[in-house]
């Protein structure tokens, strides 16, 4: 039934809770969403807990988590055990990280990690090939040489298109990436970001995509759900963005400095505890008004 | 304010050698914000190094307020001329107060009245005398960089070199802070050389700007050209389409970077 629908992923009162010397931290607060194949952002500051909800889908976060429901297709992702994971994890669901420098193992070369990457689902014979060819998937002039390097040869941005590739090895249908560019120059992101729209529309896969630029995942993503404290305060479908009601997504919208509408001050954010105490504004986490 | 006539800067042995700054000119009027912007490798922080005399194997000349400056930088020169760095969690002391990082500066060049100097550098910055005896780990990043530019104005310097001040803040404490320099410059009518890879930042914060790649730089540009959309290079213009957001178009018509 969920199937039909188109949903693969459903998230309702997502909770992760942290125990610290100090009592209870409480991270991730009633946190709902449900996804189909498009590119959702998640977006707010540090401390929103935007990452840790991307690493709860993969039962990646230190935290306890809870959750009255947390599914991927009809998998409930609670409880599961590590072989359950293993079927998961880097197959069906795959993650990528910030930075390159520190995600990538520095004493493989790229191809030897690709083809670990791919070796649990893919036919021995055909690994070292679906491997050059995902690197000319991410626009990789010169596959081979990336195939046979270290990671230490390659800028930035090359190692995160290799990344990127070792991440589709097993064709994943959701593909998290918290801050996938964040550590790129700017032309070089919109190339990757380029590639990674690419990819979820011709390989028909979801992507999350974690963020804390507005103005990235306005211009970059389907629709996008903002946190704050914890909690997730608006959802909007990312072109209607600056029509966002939440003071919340107002004030981050206003705060951000323009080329084109340069102004003597910018607006300062007037925080209100409330946001992250209040049940979210919006039941708008439910699919009914929030599909494409 | 500033004049510098082709500055070069090399780095490594023959064989090795990177030309982080090829031949640069460029001139910043006294009060005048002036921003440079480059992606990694252009040689913006290179610059801001050498006039901060961080790097002493420039070549060309720097003159600072009309005087050339050497290779070593004299005391008085640091009356004139301070910084404030991008990490304010590595540029503050960790085991001394905020206090004793005020305070150090007038130490160093023995000036008195202390107590009042500190006191009126914190109001400055917009921080309670409360948080004079904390330790940075007691502060917020958006606190620290505060107590960074209080440490900048405690010598009443004319120049402010500014290394992407705000780029390991969050967007809402980064318009706070560049309020605050906003304010700061107003009122105390002080030169900011303010480099940054965040084309809106310069946008907002400074009346000109050079755009740097590779060494060298491409062209320097008014804050109107750059609000009207009037660069004329063909690089500073894909700097700027690729800075308002995601556009398949824009990045189809990216020349090879």
């Amino acid at each position: 039934m969920q199937e039909k629908s188109g949903i693969i992923l459903d998230v309702e009162d997502l909770n992760i809770r942290f125990d610290t010397p100090k009592g209870e931290f409480h991270a991730v607060k009633d946190v709902s969403f449900r996804m189909r194949r498009e590119k959702l952002a998640i977006v707010g500051e540090s401390g929103s807990g935007k990452t840790q909800t991307g690493r709860a889908i993969l039962g990646l976060t230190q935290g306890r988590i809870s959750a009255k429901r947390l599914a991927f297709h009809d998998t409930s992702l609670l409880g599961l055990d590590a072989a359950g994971w293993r079927q998961i994890r880097g197959r069906r669901i795959a993650m990528v990280m910030q930075d390159p420098k520190y995600s990538l193992n520095p004493v493989m070369t790229i191809g030897d990690q690709l083809i670990e990457a791919g070796q649990r689902s893919l036919a021995p014979g055909s690994v070292r090939s679906r491997a050059l060819e995902m690197l000319e998937a991410v626009k990789i002039r010169d596959p081979l040489r990336v195939f046979n390097a270290w990671p230490h040869e390659l800028s930035g941005g090359m190692g995160q298109r290799a990344m990127i590739a070792m991440m589709l090895m097993a064709e994943p249908e959701l593909l998290i990436a918290d801050e996938p560019t964040s550590a790129l120059d700017v032309t070089v992101r919109l190339q990757v970001l380029a590639i990674l729209d690419d990819l979820v529309k011709t390989r028909d896969m979801g992507l999350i995509f974690i963020s804390h630029d507005l103005n990235l995942v306005r211009t970059f993503c389907d629709r996008v759900l903002i946190m704050y404290g914890g909690r997730v305060v608006e959802t909007r479908m990312a072109r209607d963005l600056r029509a966002a009601t939440h003071p919340y997504t107002q004030g981050l919208l206003a705060c951000s400095p323009e080329i084109d509408r340069p102004t003597r001050r910018l607006a300062t954010l007037q925080r209100d505890p409330a946001w992250a105490e209040a049940p979210a504004a919006a039941p708008g986490a439910a699919p009914a008004d929030t599909g494409s | 304010m500033i004049e510098i006539q082709d500055l070069s800067v090399i780095f490594g042995e023959a064989g090795q050698r990177v030309v982080a700054v090829d031949g640069v000119s460029l001139r910043v009027l006294p009060g005048e914000s002036f921003g440079l912007v480059g992606e990694s490798g252009s040689g913006k922080s290179t610059i801001l190094r050498a006039v901060a005399g961080l790097i002493d194997h420039w070549g060309g000349s720097i003159r600072i307020d009309g005087h050339p400056v050497g290779r070593k930088r004299s005391r008085d020169f640091y009356r004139l001329v301070q910084m404030v760095f991008q990490d304010p969690f590595g540029s503050l002391h960790p085991k001394h107060t905020v206090d004793r990082i005020l305070s150090e500066p007038l130490i160093i060049h023995g000036l008195d009245d202390a107590e009042a100097r500190v006191r009126a550098a914190l109001d400055q910055v917009q921080l309670g005398p409360s948080f004079r005896f904390r330790y940075p780990h007691q502060l917020s990043g958006g606190q620290r960089q505060r107590v960074a530019i209080a440490r900048a104005l405690i010598l009443s310097p004319r120049l402010i070199l500014l290394d992407e001040p705000t780029s390991a803040l969050d967007v809402s404490i980064q318009a706070e802070i560049l309020n605050l320099l906003d304010d700061i410059r107003r009122d105390l009518g002080v030169t900011y050389l303010l480099v940054s890879h965040d084309l809106g930042v310069v946008a907002h914060m400074c009346d000109r700007l050079a755009v740097m790649r590779q060494g060298a730089l491409v062209e320097v540009a008014s804050q109107g050209d750059l609000a009207a959309g009037a660069l004329r290079e063909p690089y500073s213009q894909q700097l700027m389409l690729a800075s308002k957001g995601y556009d398949r178009a824009v990045v189809n018509s990216f020349t090879d970077t």
